[in-house]
């Protein structure tokens, strides 16, 4: 079992759950963040006060999946929130020791694999 | 030695200002439906109006609109207001009809706007709006408030329904058909990112209404308390069928439902409001109710990405309304008789003056953008359509919070150590 965690950007999260969605990927959980990865800061101007915007609004995923699921998972969120901009985010693959399903108590693969 | 009525012109003051904030409640209630990465560009849309289309409508619309004319037009006496003074037209000053009747070409403009937010320029939307205001608004107005064809013909429309709302929905549904829909759109959800503006708004839109059409008697007499009391009743008739039509089709009454129906309630009753008794305007609410809901979920079924339903709002309710106005229209409380009066022909005066201006509209529209298309892209690009336009196109967030900001000192700011107080924020 994997955590994948990937940062993409806010306009494209549709996208991607769409990606997701038709992967069957089911199980997600997604966070608005605010980060900064070296894209250009967008200037904004309020009468007098100029600002650059350091962090940039984005979209935190965490998906938990079982081990077959990672390429098909990773592939996806790759296709559907790439822009080939700067500040398209990154996917990170983390291992995960135990996973516990809180209504059935089911664990590890079980836990992570959708309702049929 | 003049006609000048002091009351008439407290009343038509005060109306006035209540047109001119339809303005700005149009912005809220367009704001509110859109997403709220384009609420600014949304919002800039119809406070943009006030600016370039007032500015417009002194220098040369209101004489193409009122001037002595041909029957189409209206001439140059009238450019840059001269000749417009304190002299007496009607029982009001010359100024303040010629400043009312701008509160209406601004909102015309800006009523367009519904049918193209989130994706247009905003340079090439000012060109479009400004250029519409003075070839497509202000000769149809003449038309019918000028002394021209229309108003010969014996068209009725006591305060707009065909040259405000007629012309600005078919020129939304050009405006649509030309810009082409939004890249999400039939995608995705799009949806109202505030729905108490979209009311906010509506309750704004129904006050300044009250001078829009009572002010349309051009005074405070008995005409303007028919067209006040009509303005009154005929949205809560579109309200109350609408609330039905809701509850059947999804079993809920809906909030943005409920808004729309009074918008559209309001816009059915303008060629009305002076003309029809009260109950028929409670009657003529409630039956442009049906006509408007159906193109609503008929448009959104479609690939017609009129996004605020400009169309089904204003020129279909326009449109209905000014037909009914030819079959509920009584000669003894203004204008002529209807159909139900034993007037048949009126009918056909009013549709006539429907044709005319969606035809008008459909091709002044249509050109306008055509030639601005050929200066400069009238579309904002893909990538600034996903951001939301609001950064892109004006450089400002509607609801920022700050974070993470790095402020940018000027080339004279202090020296590093003393505090800055950046302008406009003291």
């Amino acid at each position: 079992m994997k955590l994948i965690v990937a940062i993409v950007r806010p306009e494209k999260l549709n996208d991607v759950l769409e990606a997701l969605y038709k992967e069957e990927v089911r199980g997600l959980t997604i966070t608005l963040a605010r980060g900064h990865g070296g894209e250009l800061e967008s200037v904004e101007t309020y009468r007098g006060t100029t600002v650059k915007m350091k962090l940039v609004d984005k979209v935190r995923l965490d998906i938990g999946v079982s081990d077959p699921f990672v390429e098909r998972t990773v592939r996806a969120i790759m296709r559907s929130g790439r822009t080939g901009e700067v500040g398209d985010g990154k996917i990170f693959i983390l291992p995960v020791q135990k996973v516990y399903r809180i209504r059935t108590g089911e664990e590890d693969v079980e836990a992570v694999t959708p309702l049929a | 030695m003049d006609s000048m009525n002091g009351a008439d012109t407290a009343w038509m003051l005060v109306a006035t200002a209540l047109v001119l904030l339809m303005t700005p409640a149009l912005a809220f209630f367009y704001g509110g439906l859109v997403r709220s990465k384009n609420m600014l560009n949304t919002l800039m849309m119809s406070f943009a109006s006030l600016g370039a289309v007032g500015i417009a409508w002194a220098v040369l619309g209101y004489s193409l609109a009122f001037a002595d004319g041909n029957g189409f037009c209206g001439g140059g006496a009238y450019l840059l207001l001269h000749g417009v003074g304190l002299e007496s037209k009607g029982s009001i000053p010359h100024l303040l009809f010629m400043a009312y009747q701008g509160t209406f070409a601004i909102i015309t403009a800006a009523l367009i706007s519904g049918a193209i937010v989130e994706r247009m320029r905003f340079r090439a939307y000012l060109a479009f709006i400004t250029l519409w205001s003075l070839v497509v608004y202000a000769p149809v107005a003449h038309w019918v408030w000028g002394g021209g064809w229309l108003a010969r013909l014996g068209a009725l429309d006591f305060a707009g329904g065909t040259v405000v709302h007629v012309n600005a929905g078919v020129g939304a549904l050009v405006a649509a058909l030309v810009l082409g829909p939004r890249k999400d759109y039939g995608r995705q959800a799009l949806l109202p990112h505030s729905v108490p503006f979209v009311l906010l708004g509506t309750a704004l839109l129904w006050f300044g209404w009250f001078g829009f059409n009572g002010g349309s008697a051009l005074g405070a007499n008995a005409s303007a308390v028919l067209a006040f009391v009509n303005t009154m009743l005929a949205p809560m008739g579109t309200l109350v069928v609408w609330m039905f039509l809701d509850l059947a089709r999804t079993g809920r009454a809906t909030a943005v439902g409920a808004a729309t129906a009074v918008v559209i309630g309001l816009v059915a009753i303008t060629p009305a409001a002076g003309f029809v008794p009260p109950i028929s305007a409670i009657a003529l609410g409630a039956l442009a109710a049906l006509p408007s809901h159906y193109a609503i979920v008929w448009r959104s079924r479609t690939g017609l990405d009129d996004s605020l339903d400009v169309l089904s709002a204003h020129g279909v309710g326009g449109a209905v309304g000014a037909l009914l106005t030819g079959v509920f229209a009584v000669k003894v409380w203004g204008g002529a008789d209807g159909l139900l009066a034993g007037n048949p022909e009126q009918l056909g005066r009013q549709a006539v003056a429907v044709c005319a201006t969606a035809a008008y509209s459909a091709v002044g529209t249509f050109a306008i953008l055509k030639l601005i298309g050929l200066v400069a892209p009238l579309r904002a690009p893909g990538r600034e359509e996903g951001i939301g336009m609001d950064v892109p196109q004006h450089g400002e967030e509607a609801y920022s919070s700050g974070e993470g900001a790095i402020l940018v000192m000027p080339d004279n700011a202090p020296a590093a150590g003393a505090i800055a107080v950046p302008e406009g924020r003291s």
